[in-house]
């Protein structure tokens, strides 16, 4: 029995880094999905506009409001977008960004591609002489990497948008002046390095999504499995991605 | 008028399948199979369901790989074809699947226009328009032209699965199970495109099946696959001129009942 597991594990981590290899080598090679890959990032960057809207505020506001009171004790009120800023660029708005898209738009590749591997529209691709590899993995994997850090920036604007209001709730304090300290307590390593964590991200969830919905099988039961699986590896990949990424940044500041 | 028969080019075979083995994990499949399928003809393939017809005919579009054995599709081995081959291949050789296969989130037009534009590029916006219009009168279903596959039935649906498959006039054609899930009368209707399709469109015809009827009125040559081979074949009544236990069976009850 432990044998057997550890074999298919095995099978599985082949499969996984088979399919990763693909994906390079047909990201570089003609012909290109360009309309495809338009029509994906719309889906998955334009429609999580409202979703991302929401939480980023909130997160904001909530953050901002929360930490008001320990900075309060120490007289340290004037330092709350300072603190609001690192917080959000360096760790909020990449992570809760890609945790919602993981949820939102990695189990909806996980079902879709799920339901056509087994209704047989992959298949019917393939015998089209169409590469559905291309026209549905790449094309997907390419828009989650583009979109996921275009929301990552979003998100960060309307959270700092959010700590201004909490902010500005207490104290008389000007746009212009809460954006300065903002930017103030940044530096360009913050913001690379956020840009840079949002593109793993989106790959991530890209990738994983596209590897369990290309590959389920076992009817209806597998097109749920594969949606749940896109989530569950995405969110536990992006966690270990984030404490890597936050380490080496470290290392380099 | 030629007669289908004398229209068919015994000297000249499309697809060659010799001594052909596939097993998935303990379970042999195909145990030794082998087959010509000639130019201008209909060949079905009869069994029963799990035998492995399905998997011989996904062997042949390439889906599927076989343990050992020759395939040769017009002429081109699919052993070593490398990937680029094997696509241009495809164009040539149409595939009309179980449940049609339709990409659920395009409509009809989408559907027939969606192979082509990709296949052959250099099609203008007027002729892509000609030849969806032409595979849509065909299988007589021009005014679902801007429905979604969720709106058709279930004939409708096969009707469209097997126009998606002539609008790149493959060369060879592959029904798989064309008249499973459809009414008697639907059935017929299937059939008798399916005929039509050989006699219009030149071209041969693997259909896969266990419907008798089906079997009978498209089949210029029957094999029967019997435990992973091919174990009998020729015309309709010749196939069930038989008391084996394992054929008669199968004729009593789609004919007898």
């Amino acid at each position: 029995m432990y044998f057997k597991n550890s074999k298919r594990y095995l099978i599985d981590l082949a499969n996984i880094h088979r399919f990763v290899i693909r994906f390079f080598k047909e990201v570089f090679v003609g012909p290109y999905e360009f309309k495809e890959v338009v029509k994906q990032c719309y889906e998955i960057g334009y429609k999580s506009l409202p979703l991302m809207s929401v939480t980023g505020f909130i997160i904001g506001f909530v953050f901002t409001n929360q930490s008001r009171p320990s900075l309060q004790d120490f007289g340290a009120q004037a330092m709350l977008p300072s603190v609001i800023g690192i917080a959000v660029i360096r760790a909020l708005a990449p992570l809760v960004t890609a945790l919602i898209s993981s949820g939102k738009v990695g189990s909806q590749i996980g079902a879709e591609l799920g339901s056509m591997k087994v209704t047989e529209q992959i298949d019917a691709m393939e015998v089209s002489g169409i590469n559905p590899f291309k026209f549905l993995v790449v094309s997907r994997v390419v828009a989650t990497s583009i979109m996921i850090p275009i929301l990552t920036c979003y998100v960060a604007c309307v959270a700092l948008l959010g700590g201004f209001l909490s902010v500005h709730q207490h104290e008389a304090t000007s746009f212009n002046i809460f954006v300065a300290e903002v930017f103030n307590s940044l530096s360009y390593l913050d913001i690379f390095s956020s840009l840079i964590k949002s593109v793993v991200f989106g790959y991530t969830i890209g990738i994983v999504g596209c590897y369990q919905g290309y590959n389920s099988n076992k009817g209806t039961e597998g097109v749920g499995r594969a949606a749940n699986w896109a989530v569950v590896m995405s969110m536990f990949l992006i966690f270990i991605e984030e404490l890597l990424i936050a380490q080496i940044i470290q290392a380099i500041r | 008028m030629a007669t289908r028969k004398e229209n068919i080019d015994f000297n000249h075979p499309v697809i060659t399948i010799r001594d052909l083995y596939k097993s998935f994990g303990d379970l042999d499949i195909l145990k030794g199979v082998s087959m010509d399928l000639f130019k201008g003809e209909n060949l079905v393939v009869l069994g029963r369901s799990g035998t492995g017809k399905s998997v011989l005919i996904k062997i042949i579009v390439g889906l599927l790989q076989g343990d050992s054995g020759l395939v040769e599709v017009l002429g081109q081995n699919l052993e070593g074809i490398t990937t680029k081959e094997l696509q241009s291949l495809r164009q040539k050789v149409g595939f009309s699947f179980q449940n049609s296969a339709l990409y659920d989130s395009m409509t009809v037009r989408e559907n027939l226009e969606f192979p082509l534009v990709r296949n052959k590029k250099h099609l203008t916006r007027k002729e892509v328009q000609h030849s969806i219009e032409m595979v849509l009168e065909a299988v007589e279903l021009s005014q679902s032209i801007n429905q979604m596959p969720s709106e058709l039935s279930g004939g409708q649906r096969k009707r469209i699965g097997i126009a998606r498959t002539l609008i790149l006039n493959p060369e060879i054609m592959l029904y798989d199970e064309p008249t499973a899930g459809l009414d008697p009368l639907t059935s017929i209707e299937i059939n008798k495109l399916i005929n039509e399709v050989q006699e219009e469109f030149k071209s041969s015809s693997i259909v896969i099946t266990h419907d008798l009827a089906c079997a009978k009125s498209v089949g210029d040559r029957i094999v029967m696959l019997l435990d992973g081979k091919f174990e009998r074949q020729g015309k309709f009544e010749e196939i069930f001129d038989t008391e084996d236990p394992r054929v008669k069976p199968f004729y009593d009850y789609n004919f007898t009942q």
